[in-house]
């Protein structure tokens, strides 16, 4: 049985917290993902040569997706979004924003802003599972799929168009479930934790 | 009891008190040989970070005369971040209770939290500490039966 090498895609990951950056750097690495991390929105922007203060050889570098936090001093995922969908060499990358926080008006307005997905954190590995279709369909948008991709392609969209509008209300249905879970929790118990108030 | 064994009545006891929850075993899922102190690394930063927190948090609320909510809330969010992303369970229960609180204009509620969430972190870092030493001497072990 002839082995095919898996292609290494790279994959952008924008953090502020140090620790949410190790694990998702561990969790892409285990997926197969070559990795790059940054701290911030400027700092994703000037990797990708779009800043600035970016020299020539940056933009020599190939990204094919870029998963971000949400809340983020000075550029939220959401601007970083924006500004990576307004730019002419970068618009087809995709992109994915994390959250900790389920606020299905965010959730909407990044899916609305060009986002692929929108993670709840803790990030699962089987949440990553999601992301090697959107490389693909990225790449296929660009024109720079090899045969064996193209034919992975095509067995995914036939499968995803039954799911897609399917997946977006199973999205929001789980965030208003989860909320209206966390409420109950809140009214019935304070999980064990006893507070003596007045 | 061996050292096995109590590490497995301490996990098992951690996890029904909600000191940890489910999150925490996926970290533990993502060890491996290649990358072996992957968890006391990740707990090692949580600890930083929540220290830090913790005590700006002291600061806003004993040194200030007037309680700068808005702060603490903005404080409380990243921890709990960090503790849903290490599973830290009962310190993001008592983030997501602050919260509640705030958003209700309860203060009595708000410290009453606050105090809660630097209680159940300094729990769980004996505990997680007692844990990582269990550890060490079984893989000290492990290692002198090999030699």
């Amino acid at each position: 049985m002839a082995v095919e090498a898996e292609a290494r895609f790279h994959v952008l990951a924008v953090d502020d917290s140090l620790m949410d950056r190790k694990l998702i750097e561990k969790l892409l690495k285990i997926s197969s993902f070559h990795v790059t991390t940054v701290d911030s929105g400027s700092k994703a922007l000037e990797f990708l040569g779009l800043s600035a203060t970016a020299s020539p050889e940056q933009s020599e570098i190939e990204v094919n997706l870029i998963i971000t936090d949400y809340s983020m001093p000075g550029m939220t995922g959401y601007d970083l979004l924006k500004r990576i969908k307004g730019s002419s060499s970068f618009k087809d990358i995709p992109v994915v924003i994390m959250s900790a926080e389920n606020v299905p008006s965010r959730i909407n307005r990044c899916l609305e802003g060009g986002a692929e997905e929108f993670f709840l954190k803790p990030v699962r590995l089987s949440d990553l599972k999601k992301l090697r279709p959107h490389i693909l369909k990225g790449k296929s948008k660009e024109g720079h799929l090899s045969q064996e991709e193209s034919s992975e392609i095509d067995k995914i969209t036939s499968r995803s168009i039954s799911h897609d509008s399917s997946s977006i209300c199973s999205k929001r249905k789980a965030m208003d479930e989860e909320s209206a879970q966390e409420r109950r929790r809140l009214r019935l118990s304070c999980g064990g934790l006893q507070y003596d108030l007045a | 009891m061996t050292p096995t064994e109590e590490l497995n009545s301490l996990m098992n006891w951690m996890f029904s008190e909600g000191l940890l929850d489910q999150q925490f075993q996926q970290l533990q899922m993502l060890q491996d040989a290649s990358n072996p102190d992957f968890v006391s690394e990740v707990i090692t930063l949580f600890c930083k970070d929540s220290e830090i927190i913790l005590a700006e948090l002291t600061k806003l609320l004993r040194d200030q005369p007037v309680v700068d909510f808005q702060k603490v809330d903005a404080y409380v969010h990243q921890l709990k971040g960090s503790s849903s992303s290490v599973g830290a369970n009962n310190v993001k229960l008592a983030c997501i209770h602050f919260r509640q609180f705030y958003e209700e204009n309860n203060k009595e509620g708000c410290f009453s939290s606050l105090n809660a969430m630097e209680r159940e972190y300094f729990r769980l870092k004996d505990k997680l500490g007692t844990m990582l030493q269990l550890e060490q001497r079984i893989q000290a072990y492990e290692s002198s039966k090999h030699n």
